[in-house]
């Protein structure tokens, strides 16, 4: 990688602050419409961490469904709720909540430690390379061949959606 | 990132620079000052244009309208930009009793950035980019995606129904629109075989507005939309919402909203000449001077079209989205589809015949495609308080 090591890290730790901060105030920000916001940029800050081990595609993904298509619905929801600024009233459930969450926290922690990652050395064999040069182009050969089914599916399964979505909203004209 | 950046010659030159100033060991302030330069040198030159297209887009519609538009600062009125700032600076900065201050204040600054991030991708002239990023024509879809939230975050945060109305209405179009951009995206992506935007110039043989013609209305239709430009300006359609999602905005926050706004209409011309009309290729004048020209004519053009037609109304403006442009980009990634399995690598003649096919398809299909669908419907509210057929 071109990159100086110290400047990586210290695009990385900044990077990695930003996602995390903002994912701490989505929880604890009294306002929904605010909370929304920060998870925004706490998916933006996860878009910068995919161009930093230069997986582009994937960023600019993240950018697009995240921070562009669910932001924007997350925020259509909100708009719709009443009580935005007063935020959630503490209920028996939160105990049980807490407990949950750091239940997954740790399953999580356990799981990213104890992984053995299957790093890739520095200097890649020709064809391997392309690999991760050529991202968006070896992603649509497979998504097309191999795994062609899957993406069809997804596709079945959006569609299906849109239909049931306009079949709720249609107009009865039989009234 | 240093990859992308090594071929040019401001970034190499301010490298060197600073690492002989600092030393081995301070490289990536080397790595971080030749950024920051680059940054400093697109983004002031493209707002700088984007000012100075206030002016000329002021100009053109009062002679289109039988007026002389600003003509007194200045040769031709053209320090009226400057002006403007400086009355924008000066005046008071109002934020309204009960706004979310916070979102309210930011809510301009996340307009700008993705003007400002596409920026990144584009080439401006031969060898002249700031990176060359393999997946470019994606990265342009999804960073412009971003301004949805600005205008979101401005119409929530104003203490204003007008303003909720507004960004209700702009959220409800530019997420309409943003189906046949993509899609037509699409098309030149199909085309180019790559969605790098160097190659995409580089694959036309052709301009692709002659290619694609289709390809380039469908642009031409949903980036004037994506840009609320008139006919699709609802979302501050003064008649109707004061000024919409900027109702409350006054000062130098209307301003960067308003430079935003300008600024992106440079930014679409530049994309439009990328994607269409060959970049930065033509002969005898330099590649610079032909591209700042390509985009000087989309601006035209944007402003001639402002000038000429009167607004959507929203259902219209949704329905024109939906029902006219989102099939009419579909036929068109499905013939250049077809067509690019036919001759996989198209030279020059071939790229002609499928000119020659694309013309033969998009004329009937526009001309016949709008006798099918039908904007004079009644409007929805006037649909729920007739009496007809009920």
């Amino acid at each position: 990688m071109a990159f100086d090591n110290l400047f990586s890290e210290i695009v990385f730790w900044a990077l990695a602050v930003v996602t995390i901060g903002s994912a701490a105030l989505v929880v604890h920000l009294r306002s929904i419409f605010r909370a929304a916001l920060m998870l925004v940029v706490s998916f933006l800050g996860i878009a910068g961490i995919f161009a930093m081990v230069n997986a582009e595609f994937l960023a600019v993904v993240q950018v697009l469904v995240y921070g562009g298509g669910i932001a924007v619905l997350v925020i259509f929801a909100v708009m719709m709720t009443r009580d935005v600024d007063t935020g959630n009233r503490s209920t028996a459930v939160q105990p049980v909540a807490l407990m949950m969450g750091i239940a997954l926290l740790g399953a999580l922690a356990y799981s990213i430690v104890q992984a053995e990652w299957a790093l890739l050395p520095d200097s890649l064999p020709g064809p391997i390379a392309t690999v991760f040069v050529e991202t968006p182009t070896q992603l649509g050969r497979l998504l097309l061949s191999d795994y062609v089914l899957a993406f069809e599916v997804a596709g079945v399964l959006l569609l299906a959606a849109v239909i049931g979505a306009l079949s709720l909203v249609r107009e009865r004209h039989d009234a | 990132m240093g990859e992308t950046l090594a071929g040019n010659v401001i970034y190499r030159n301010v490298y060197q620079f600073v690492q002989d100033l600092l030393g081995e060991e301070w490289s990536w302030v080397a790595y971080a000052a030749a950024g920051m330069a680059i940054i400093l040198l697109v983004t002031n030159a493209v707002m700088a244009i984007g000012t100075l297209y206030t002016w000329f887009e002021r100009r053109l519609l009062g002679r289109f309208q039988g007026r002389l538009g600003p003509n007194r600062a200045g040769p031709f009125g053209v320090l009226q930009p400057i002006a403007d700032a400086i009355k924008l600076i000066t005046k008071e900065d109002i934020i309204a009793l009960g706004a979310d201050r916070i979102v309210f204040t930011l809510a301009p600054v996340v307009m700008l950035a993705p003007t400002l991030l596409v920026l990144a991708v584009i080439p401006f002239g031969a060898g002249s980019w700031v990176a060359d990023l393999n997946v470019a024509v994606l990265y342009i879809a999804a960073v412009s995606g971003i301004s949805t939230i600005a205008v979101m975050m401005a119409g929530y945060a104003s203490p204003n129904s007008f303003s909720l109305f507004g960004s209700m209405r702009a959220v409800a179009m530019l997420v309409s629109y943003e189906v046949p951009l993509v899609m037509a995206l699409l098309g030149v992506t199909v085309l180019a075989q790559s969605m790098s935007l160097v190659d995409v110039v580089e694959a036309q043989a052709l301009p692709f507005l002659i290619v694609t013609p289709l390809g380039a209305l469908i642009f031409l239709a949903a980036v004037s939309a994506e840009l609320n430009r008139a006919p699709f300006d609802v979302t501050e359609a003064e008649s109707e919402l004061v000024a919409g999602y900027m109702t409350e905005y006054s000062g130098m926050k209307y301003g960067v909203f308003m430079l935003a706004e300008f600024t992106n209409t440079v930014v679409a011309g530049a994309i439009f000449a990328v994607l269409f009309l060959q970049g930065w290729e033509w002969p005898i004048l330099p590649s610079h001077v032909w591209f700042l020209l390509k985009v000087a004519g989309f601006v035209f053009v944007a402003i001639w079209v402002r000038a000429t037609l009167p607004r959507y109304r929203l259902d219209q403006i949704l329905a024109v989205a939906w029902k006219y442009l989102f099939p009419l980009s579909l036929i068109n990634v499905l013939l250049l589809a077809a067509e690019i399995i036919v001759w996989p690598e198209p030279s020059t003649a071939e790229l002609g015949i499928m000119s020659a096919i694309n013309w033969a398809v998009t004329i009937p299909a526009a001309v016949l495609w709008s006798k099918v669908v039908s904007l004079r419907t009644a409007p929805p509210v006037a649909a729920a308080f007739s009496t007809e057929g009920r």
